[in-house]
């Protein structure tokens, strides 16, 4: 798992044409295909709510409770709202929250651990152990006792909160990773022939772990969805925005399950499940993809 | 980087095994290895105290200013004051002088006084609801650890095969579902539907709490879905991370060699590849016990439980900050506790953890 692909250690990474050599043959993965499948449907649908969505989210002029109809393909609310134009609405947020809370972790991971390997010393001391003790922090705890301070909170600030908790994993992941590339001959030479340190992280380190920066980026991902959606589901994030976990707060308080309406807690648990078995596959298309030995036996 | 057997070093403590100290039982780099460790988790538990002092400061807003004229005439003065303590509400006194107060209190264990259950104290509030956390988590945490390595094996074993898809499949999905959701689904079908089960709680309202018959078999009742929940959905972690290092190691030269000696499966897959990849999953094991405390949060609130995690969920709800600080302490104090564990158990198991250090 730590050993980058195989093809770009030995030798000088080609620059032109990087993420060609990561993305195809990742679609050839059939894991790591339906994830992106799965995902660019939601993103899709996240992009032309407006359009898709029958009615407005908000509106409670319908007959509340109602089973699934033509009218509304997956019923309404008790106060009144069609669930399908919430399901919509509600792809927006897990997606943002996702995406903004991977794109931070990936970026603080990225920054420490990289720097920590390649200065190495006692600015690496310091910040693993900032690292290692943030690492142990029961995460769901953090993030709910965080939530809780905070009043009301918005996509941005759960992302960040939920960054908080995830990004000494990486962090450790790709220091680890910074340390097995710099006692490679490239990067001995890249050092002897004085290579300034920026460059030598971002153009002869950073290419190198493409597949371990991908991999902790919707690894994240996957957390941070589940994570808001419970957020959202014990009433800590914004449950007057429309998203799925904010459904699910309301099905659930207005004891959806009881009055045995399975049209308003099902779709919503669904949608987050799928979008979490997303990213998961893609992550596991990347593992198979970078350890030959996790990968099929061919038959 | 997969371990090897060695035979020498490890059965019968002679060759790779470095010299011991005079008279201890442990070497004397693991006695190193192991101070280092103690000094981490002593600096460790410091930096969550203080995390846990600096954080409602830091939030736009002090929270406890609304909480203040909230409860300000239903408390005595005392617990007033400690609060004030707590959340820097008393502007005399300079942030060091607050945090150095605070760090007093903590070490003589004073965590406060709860608001929701006033006038209980925070500690006994925490430590009549971690026997169920310990009961409940810590029994399904043992099943789903022992079930997983098992199905992990199995499905390494046969790699690529049916019950291998199979697997792989299902658990990629129940690892991405919300757990609460899942823990929703079963209260339904389960609890609410067949009426098989108990909906909520960890004994019959109104039962005295005792080590009768009755009263055991009530609790026991109650945990059956909440259990099932828990090992349901924690289940793939163990199975997918002892398949892995499974198949690494069942492509060691050793493994092979088992095969070609002719012994049966049995006796490769347990004694041959299934110790040693046993190793990384044991330390996980450990780690996840300090979860424990804080592992089934979003369970026990579904079940409404009275775990560490319903108790959290009560405190938020009525911002009974004092409370939610203390369990935040006490989970993470829990942790830090299970990894020293985990440590000690990992420099026992596999003696090369603590040379690697060392050097």
């Amino acid at each position: 798992m730590i050993d980058a692909p195989s093809a770009s250690v030995s030798s000088r990474p080609r620059r032109v044409g990087q993420w060609l050599l990561v993305v195809r043959p990742l679609l050839r993965n059939a894991k790591a295909r339906t994830g992106v499948a799965i995902f660019l449907f939601f993103g899709l649908v996240a992009l032309l709510a407006p359009i898709l969505s029958p009615y407005n989210p908000h509106l409670t002029i319908f007959a509340p409770g109602a089973s699934p109809s033509a009218a509304h393909w997956l019923g309404t609310t008790q106060s009144g709202q069609d669930i399908l134009s919430q399901m919509i609405w509600g792809t927006r947020q897990p997606l943002e929250i996702a995406l903004g809370a991977g794109l931070l972790t990936t970026l603080i991971a990225v920054g420490i651990g990289i720097s920590a390997g390649l200065f190495g010393g006692v600015y690496d001391e310091i910040l693993m152990l900032i690292t290692n003790i943030f690492l142990i922090l029961p995460g769901l705890v953090v993030v709910i006792v965080i939530s809780s301070y905070l009043s009301s909170a918005n996509n941005l600030m759960i992302s960040l909160v939920i960054t908080v908790t995830s990004w000494p994993w990486g962090a450790r992941v790709l220091r680890a990773q910074t340390l097995n590339l710099k006692s490679k001959d490239f990067v001995k030479a890249a050092i002897v022939a004085g290579e300034m340190r920026f460059r030598l992280a971002f153009f002869e380190v950073l290419p190198n772990m493409t597949s371990l920066v991908a991999s902790n980026f919707f690894f994240t991902c996957l957390y941070a969805v589940v994570t808001a959606a419970s957020l959202q589901f014990l009433g800590l994030g914004n449950i007057n925005t429309v998203s799925w976990g904010s459904i699910l707060y309301w099905a659930n308080n207005s004891q959806a399950l009881m009055i045995g309406a399975w049209w308003w807690f099902v779709p919503p648990g669904l949608a987050i499940g799928l979008l979490g078995a997303a990213f998961a596959l893609i992550n596991f298309g990347i593992d198979e993809l970078t350890n030959p030995r996790l990968r099929r036996e061919a038959k | 980087m997969a371990p090897s057997p060695s035979p020498s070093g490890r059965r019968n403590g002679s060759g790779a095994v470095p010299p011991r100290c005079e008279g201890r039982g442990l070497p004397s780099h693991a006695m190193k290895y192991l101070l280092r460790r103690v000094l981490f988790y002593l600096v460790a538990f410091w930096a969550t105290i203080t995390l846990n002092f600096f954080l409602p400061r830091l939030m736009p807003g002090n929270p406890a200013e609304a909480l203040m004229s909230k409860f300000g005439g239903r408390l005595n003065p005392l617990a007033l004051h400690a609060i004030a303590i707590a959340f820097g509400l008393n502007v005399h006194e300079s942030l060091w002088t607050q945090y150095g107060q605070y760090l007093v209190q903590v070490m003589h264990g004073n965590l406060g006084t709860s608001l929701t259950f006033y006038p209980a104290s925070v500690f006994s509030v925490i430590a009549a609801a971690l026997p169920w956390t310990l009961g409940l988590v810590g029994l399904s945490t043992v099943i789903s650890f022992a079930l997983g390595i098992g199905i992990g094996a199995l499905s390494a074993w046969r790699h690529g095969g049916r019950f291998d898809t199979f697997m792989s499949t299902f658990f990629t999905f129940t690892y991405a579902f919300p757990y609460f959701w899942i823990a929703l689904t079963f209260l339904y079908v389960v609890g609410f539907l067949w009426g098989a089960l108990p909906l909520s709680g960890a004994y019959t309202t109104g039962l005295i709490p005792g080590l009768s018959w009755s009263f055991v078999l009530n609790v026991l009742r109650h945990g059956i879905l909440p259990a099932f929940t828990i090992v349901f959905t924690s289940l793939g972690y163990w199975a997918v991370n002892m398949r892995n290092t499974m198949i690494t190691t069942l492509s060691e030269d050793y493994v092979v060699m088992a095969e070609a000696k002719g012994l049966t499966l049995r006796q490769i897959l347990i004694g041959y590849a299934g110790r040693n990849a046993i190793l990384p999953n044991i330390t996980g094991f450990a780690m996840s016990l300090g979860f424990i405390v804080a592992g089934a949060i979003l369970t026990e609130i579904v079940f409404s439980y009275p775990g560490i995690g319903y108790l959290l969920f009560q405190a938020v709800q009525q911002e009974d900050y004092p409370l939610i600080q203390g369990i935040l302490l006490i989970v993470a104090f829990a942790v830090l506790a299970a990894n020293f564990v985990a440590d000690l158990m990992y420099s026992l198991l596999d003696p090369r953890v603590t040379i690697g250090e060392s050097q």
